[in-house]
């Protein structure tokens, strides 16, 4: 009897906790079928390679594709060299200091500082005070601010895995040390900096709260994509659709399809990194 | 190269570096004298304790009302809601994964938490009006499902990888020895979980919840496309809520440049960057001091 009661109560337990995760399972699951199922109906080479038309009823969604690939190319031209050189800074130059304790105070504090915060910060600082008006680059900067403490980060676990002798016997052959970083450090680091650097721009290509203030526009006619105007992207497309157009039920389809192209972009983002960080540690071993 | 070529370029680069991590500092300054410097602006011209006690958000009426109530309690009980949903689900997967789940389910379960955490949170707002509002709608027999339970259950969705990947950390460093010491003297496994291992791991799961916490009171799209945004002091789950981000996202867009409105949303971000930095900060105390005491 003992026995048996302590058997089922262990199954309870065990059922508890299987519960939790397959609810976590579950969530994952509907968000991606609902998408999967009724995106990909609108899904064809017409609805990536054609503007909107038609008030946005019809045609396809090419312009915030657009938008979003030009948007993550500044971000990414912004937030990876200073991010990389700041962590290059902190691993590899900065003693133990109330700076160097400072800085690394900001970093995390940035980390979880929310998404419209940065927005309001680029309206203030880039559309504002250095009048780059409401445009492609002062969303893209914007975007990039908010992705650097990532990049520092991630690019600094990479610098740190990179052992000492390598340093060490590349300072001994005669290097300076800025020639031991350019030459032995980064290139060994490489694969580790760059799974960060595209986990961060899978991240900064699905914002829409700091791109609301700074340039995103509910609809442009051109798909010339000009740094100094306004601009077109996926998640705030989706947004508009889904909350904003006159006829909210006849674009669901594009709205569906719009979501879909958004979460392949960052899925198939996030693949490569783990692809890059899987190769990586296969050839380590 | 010349010798005084590459020494140079060593001094020079070492200053370029130096200069970045700097630059890091402005930016957390700039951020900071941003939201001080508006909301000084905006304190010239409204009460700071209406502000704070203030029922009534309402800047655009013919006598503006910019009390900041009715947000933070929205924001207050979507978190909440969010927490109540996600720290059980949370705490439980982390557990499961790190204490019954084998090699292969890992395998499995860790790259779907973070495929979850990578999901953009318009989808999931896009998500909360397609699927959960009409499912919301038809259970309680409401008009439409654009309430803070909706937003709760979005928030929780995108906190809960946060809150296991933490959680799943802090109790996989558990030492085994504890676990040894427990199965010793007759303990289950459930047991040994809830009585050892769970406590051990306390501090750790503290922070997660305390990190998930500042990721859900910060969160902007989801609430804004899901909660129904209406400025109004919630008494439940089943109002509309009009959290302070989304304030901030819808108003922002509307409001004249340098109006007593738009100071106000500066003074709101002010508001909200410190509720996040508190729950950050907490998490990071709890998180140093679970490296600590597995230090000693």
């Amino acid at each position: 009897m003992q026995h048996n009661k302590l058997r089922l109560s262990s199954i309870v337990e065990w059922g508890t906790l299987v519960g939790t995760t397959l609810i976590v399972c579950f969530f994952l699951v509907v968000i991606i079928l609902e998408i999967v199922a009724k995106g990909i109906g609108s899904l064809s080479w017409e609805f990536i390679s054609s503007i909107p038309k038609e008030g946005m009823t019809k045609g396809g969604i090419l312009t915030p594709i657009i938008g979003t690939v030009l948007i993550t190319l500044i971000t990414a031209l912004f937030s990876i060299p200073f991010g990389v050189f700041c962590a290059i800074y902190l691993n590899e130059y900065a003693e133990n200091n109330w700076l160097t304790r400072t800085i690394r105070a900001a970093i995390r504090n940035l980390s979880g500082v929310p998404s419209i915060i940065y927005g309001l910060f680029g309206l203030a600082l880039f559309v504002q005070t250095l009048q780059l008006g409401t445009s492609l680059i002062a969303a893209g900067l914007t975007l990039g601010l908010l992705s650097l403490p990532y990049i520092i980060t991630t690019t600094e676990e990479a610098l740190m895995q990179i052992p000492n002798s390598t340093r060490e016997a590349a300072l001994a052959v005669g290097a300076t040390k800025f020639e031991t970083i350019k030459d032995v450090v980064i290139p060994s680091a490489v694969p580790g900096i760059l799974t960060g650097v595209v986990l961060t721009l899978s991240r900064a290509a699905g914002e829409t709260a700091p791109i609301l203030f700074t340039g995103a526009a509910f609809y442009i006619s051109d798909t010339n994509g000009y740094i100094n105007q306004e601009f077109m992207a996926l998640p705030y497309h989706l947004y508009m659709l889904s909350t904003q157009h006159q006829a909210i039920e006849e674009v669901r389809p594009i709205a569906y399809g719009t979501a879909l192209v958004l979460i392949l972009v960052v899925f198939l983002l996030n693949l490569s990194a783990f692809y890059i960080r899987y190769k990586f540690r296969k050839n380590e071993n | 190269m010349k010798y005084k070529v590459r020494i140079g370029l060593d001094v020079t680069f070492k200053y370029i570096f130096k200069a970045t991590g700097l630059l890091v500092l402005c930016l957390l300054g700039g951020i900071l004298a941003m939201l001080i410097y508006n909301s000084i602006s905006f304190f010239m011209d409204v009460k700071p304790l209406d502000f704070i006690t203030g029922m009534e958000w309402n800047p655009t009426a013919k006598n503006p009302a910019y009390g900041m109530l009715p947000l933070i309690l929205s924001t207050t009980i979507v978190t909440f809601g969010a927490m109540l949903i996600a720290i059980p689900l949370g705490i439980g997967t982390a557990a499961f994964i790190s204490e019954y789940a084998g090699t292969r389910l890992k395998n499995i379960l860790k790259p779907a938490i973070e495929m979850l955490a990578a999901v953009p949170s318009v989808v999931i707002g896009f998500l909360g009006i397609v699927v959960l509002s009409p499912g919301i709608a038809d259970m309680a027999g409401l008009p439409n499902g654009l309430n803070a339970l909706n937003g709760a259950i979005l928030l929780a969705v995108m906190a809960l990888p946060t809150i296991i990947t933490i959680a799943e950390d802090a109790i996989h460093a558990v030492p085994k020895t504890y676990k040894e010491a427990s199965y010793g003297v007759g303990a289950t496994k459930w047991q040994t979980l809830r009585k050892v291992i769970i406590p051990a791991a306390a501090p750790g799961i503290i922070s997660a919840v305390m990190l998930g916490v500042g990721r859900a009171i910060g969160e902007t799209m989801t609430v804004l496309m899901a909660t129904g945004n209406a400025a109004l002091i919630p008494t439940g789950f089943f109002d509309s809520v009009k959290t302070m981000t989304a304030t901030i996202a819808i108003e922002m867009g509307e409001v004249p440049y340098q109006t007593t409105h738009y100071y106000g949303l500066y003074a709101l971000a002010t508001v909200l960057f410190f509720m996040t930095l508190i729950a950050n900060i907490v998490g990071e105390y709890f998180i140093n001091r679970l490296r600590k005491y597995h230090a000693a």
